[in-house]
């Protein structure tokens, strides 16, 4: 009886032992996790920004200084110093974050998340995202500098990891039950890689296959144009192209595979896009020039960006960091100021790979049989066997799509080309930027860059204001790169790249202004191919007519653009609807709402009724009138929306316009008034059980925990105006990530914010803590510091020392 | 002093020693080890060291949380989910905390009767 107890007793110890010390579904190690001494009460603090730590490695003393905001100051006597710095302390308050990306950009999630992330990793494999970052490593490794600077960063973030105590892990990391790995160069490549996904992965031409297959060209051409009709380009219209001497691939004669695709890999949010703009100094209410930059991302915490200021003696720059790579990405020194929006070439094509047998070890390409290599990716899997991929590669990249993988056939493929393959030493040019001082130093630090390809904006102390299109771009012909692409044909391949000082550009134009805002960079008469994958319509027109309008520009003006809520898609197509719409049927609710919108002054402001009306109206009557698009197990992408607005207006009786699960044949006004009413009826369904719908409250703007948006972890009903096609491009879960305005004054006086906080510890009021300053349109003054010993405005110095 | 209160007390001092090398799991060895050596009788060999454990669990995490306001307690509370309830979550903190070390107490008792009767 006694063993029966003692060994009964001993059991249920060991049960309690193991249930509270296992992670059981999405429930943590729940004694592991609340247990004071480790758990998550031990992150109840901000993070000790005083004192002095010793780091491995370092040759001097580093001084960082904290403002209010908690931004780091870092004061470094050399470069290596400055890199460990960045590394340790982006480490300190973003670990999580910064390692989970990467995880992110491997492929990597199945790891730590279990089975569920199986089919993201995958894709992630398949896409070559590992490829393309040994690749980048390559190039990076030519330059001996990158890689030192590398190094360093990287042993700044392990020195941080190694003095950490499980007590000290960030709450991520305990929630989810695993532990940081060291950080390698690698994952600064990855990150790159992921940035590189984020901005230029996306392409349509699976997509359109199947819409010329269904539509036929005519179709296809109307809808998919390569310019609008409308076009206020980056790089102005009236620019002389002649200095370009290089040839134009020519057309060559081939076919188009009409393969009938089912579905694709996942596309990046297709409003990533940007605002940047720089005035002239004559143009400018002070004489020096003014730059901006906006970026638009997904609104995370812990936030994308990290403030910090950089500073050796021989430069000093500040501005938003990516965690994860060196220096300044959207910022400014002592000298320039630099920041980048999208470019959104279309730097992505797919071959169909015929081979010759199902072993897949070989191809057919001009009229012989070609090896290809394979890369073997084992994807770890929490608890469970690791999942083996094999990625077979061509010369034109990893057959992406094949029967293991949304592909069609045993012997067949879809093999992608993609600048992200091809590896540059991307890193190089902001580390050059950092240093720069004048337009020279610009353009020899952006001449490195191939992608994610941004538009350059460049605004320096010396009066010049410029703007740059760079990546590397396939130089490719007419209609190149559309649809898919027959593999085997070797006319098909990208023949060459557009040489890099033939990439569009501008400096000092008469106009006084350059501006991007992920427009069409160049009119047709740029001599290279560019193919209209998605250009922005609307932001840009705003801020070119802003700019074109007034002689004088002041830093309050650059506030009151970065935050404009003019709806001008609203405001092109609401006006046709009044026109046309016939009223007479609507009862007394829906005349309400008609009214409410008829009144509208198309500005997308937080307490409004009609950008509520106009967005459900909207997205209805773009649903419908694209239901042909609806299709089972064909992925088709639906036309544009300034095309779409274009084919309402313009075309109002088109086929298109049809729906068809009804009898009747509808036109664009019948679309009008039932998509009208439904939105009537759904507003004020709405209205019954949330109040009034106020365009704040009905978009409901929030800023998630990039883990899904944990709830806990997240901001929520955040009052802020805009949609993701006005310039303050604040959308529902997607906005400006960071804005800042810099004045070019001997040094820059800057300002920025970003929907975030410097802190990426839920537990500290820095996590969140400049969210309702920037919804409300609000900047903080980023003290740019001169002199390290002077301490006005520092809340706390600590000193980073050599280990003796 | 009585047995009860001495159990009480090394639980406490043996579980803050223990915690400053060994996981949260230090409270079990700390309630199995005086188990061994204090034994107590019937209901008293789990709810002594459960108490004790309860109030240092419960009394550190307040004493955390206090320090910076309970910001992180709060979302804590609200992921896990407990209402945002920060005196719940601190309730269920020592709960769990003393739970564990009395199981492990019992596990002791019934080995420190091994010992005596063999």
């Amino acid at each position: 009886m006694k063993y029966l107890k003692l060994v009964s007793t001993f059991l249920l110890t060991i049960v309690v032992f193991f249930v509270l010390d296992t992670k059981l579904g999405s429930i943590p190690p729940i004694g592991k996790f609340l247990s004071p001494n480790q758990g998550v009460w031990q992150n109840e603090q901000d993070e000790t920004i005083s004192g002095t730590i010793q780091i491995d490695g370092l040759k001097n003393e580093v001084t960082i200084h904290y403002d209010e905001h908690l931004i780091p100051h870092i004061f470094a006597q050399n470069d290596e110093d400055l890199y460990r710095a960045q590394g340790y302390i982006t480490a300190k308050h973003r670990l999580w974050q910064l390692e989970f990306q990467t995880f992110a950009a491997a492929g990597r999630l199945s790891e730590i998340v279990g089975e569920k992330a199986l089919e993201y990793d995958r894709e992630a494999r398949r896409r070559g995202m590992g490829f393309g970052a040994d690749n980048a490593i390559e190039k990076m490794k030519e330059d001996p500098k990158t890689l030192a600077y590398l190094e360093a960063y990287k042993e700044g973030i392990n020195s941080y990891i190694n003095q950490l105590t499980v007590a000290n892990y960030p709450v991520e990391y305990k929630l989810l039950d695993y532990k940081p790995e060291p950080w390698t160069v690698k994952k600064t490549a990855l990150l790159l890689m992921y940035m590189t996904k984020m901005l230029a992965g996306r392409d349509h031409d699976l997509e359109y296959t199947n819409t010329l297959r269904k539509f036929g060209k005519d179709r296809f051409d109307l809808l998919f144009p390569d310019f609008f009709d409308v076009n206020d380009p980056i790089i102005p219209k009236d620019t002389d192209w002649g200095f370009i001497d290089s040839e134009i691939t020519e057309t060559p004669q081939s076919e188009i595979p009409l393969d009938s695709i089912a579905a694709t890999i996942e596309k990046p949010n297709p409003h990533n896009g940007s605002n940047n703009w720089a005035v002239s100094g004559d143009k400018s209410y002070s004489g020096h020039p003014i730059l901006a930059n906006d970026p638009h991302l997904g609104l995370n915490l812990p936030s994308i960006w990290f403030v910090m200021q950089l500073s050796t003696p021989q430069h000093n720059s500040f501005g938003a960091t990516l965690p994860g790579a060196l220096g300044i990405i959207s910022g400014f020194n002592t000298h320039i100021a630099w920041g980048e929006t999208n470019a959104t070439r279309d730097v992505v094509d797919w071959y169909k790979i015929e081979f010759k047998d199902t072993s897949k070890k070989q191809y057919k390409y001009d009229g012989t049989w070609k090896n290809t290599s394979v890369r073997v990716e084992e994807i770890k899997i929490r608890n469970q066997k690791p999942y083996i991929d094999s990625v077979y590669y061509t010369h034109h990249g990893p057959v992406t799509y094949d029967e293991t993988f949304k592909g069609n056939g045993q012997k067949e493929g879809y093999a992608m080309r993609w600048v992200g393959h091809i590896g540059g030493n991307n890193q190089r040019t902001f580390l050059e930027l950092n240093e720069g001082k004048n337009y020279h130093d610009y353009l020899n630090a952006i001449k490195h860059y191939t992608a994610p390809a941004q538009n350059f904006v460049f605004a320096s102390t010396d009066g010049d204001i410029a703007l740059w299109i760079q990546g590397q771009f396939p130089n490719k012909w007419k209609g190149q790169g559309k649809f898919l692409m027959d593999g085997s044909n070797p006319d098909n391949d990208w023949q060459s790249f557009i040489p890099q000082e033939f990439n569009a550009h501008i400096k000092n134009p008469e106009r006084g202004f350059v501006s991007s805002a992920n427009q069409h960079p160049v009119d047709a008469s740029y001599p290279f191919y560019v193919f209209n994958d998605g250009y922005e319509t609307y932001r840009n027109r705003i801020i070119n007519d802003f700019f074109r309008s007034k002689e004088k520009i002041t830093i309050q003006d650059f506030k009151d653009l970065q935050n404009n809520n003019f709806n001008l898609k609203a405001s092109e197509l609401l006006p046709t609807i009044f026109e046309n719409m016939d009223t007479s049927s609507l009862n007394s609710d829906e005349q309400e709402v008609y009214q409410q919108i008829k009144s509208w002054n198309f500005y997308s402001d937080i307490n409004q009724l009609a950008p509520s009306i106009w967005e459900t109206w909207w997205n209805k009557l773009f649903d419908i009138t694209w239901d042909e698009f609806d299709v089972e197990n064909v992925a088709l992408d639906k036309p544009f929306t300034y095309q779409t607005i274009f084919m309402l207006k313009n075309h109002p009786n088109d086929a298109f316009m049809d729906i068809q699960s009804t009898p009747d044949k509808e036109t664009a006004n019948d679309l009008f008034l039932i998509t009208f009413k439904e939105t009537a009826k759904e507003l004020k369904q709405w209205e019954s059980e949330h109040g009034d719908y106020k365009w704040s409250d009905y978009k409901a703007t929030f800023v998630g925990h990039i883990l899904q948006a944990l709830p806990a972890f997240s901001r929520f009903d955040i009052p802020i105006g805009g949609d993701y096609n006005t310039v303050n491009a604040a959308a529902k879960n997607h906005g400006p990530s960071w804005r800042m305005i810099v004045e070019m004054t001997s040094p820059p006086t800057a300002l920025g914010i970003y929907p975030g906080g410097q802190s990426g510890n839920p537990g500290s009021k820095y996590y969140d803590n400049m969210i309702d300053q920037w919804a409300a349109g609000e900047y903080i003054n980023l003290l740019f510091i001169q002199d390290q010993n002077n301490t006005e405005g520092i809340m706390a110095t600590q000193t980073l020392t050599p280990k003796q | 002093m009585n047995r009860t209160l001495l159990n009480f007390i090394a639980t406490i001092l043996l579980a803050l020693i223990l915690s400053q090398f060994f996981p949260w799991w230090s409270v079990m060895i700390a309630a199995f080890v005086t188990s061994l050596f204090l034994n107590l009788d019937r209901m008293a060999v789990f709810f002594v060291p459960f108490v004790a454990i309860f109030l240092f669990w419960a009394v550190y995490a307040f004493w955390l949380g206090n320090s910076n306001d309970f910001v992180l307690s709060k979302k804590i509370a609200v992921l896990l989910p407990l209402g945002g309830n920060v005196l719940l979550l601190i309730l269920v903190t020592g709960l769990i905390g003393g739970f564990a070390a009395g199981v492990a107490a019992i596990f002791g008792k019934q080995c420190s009767l091994l010992v005596k009767r063999s």
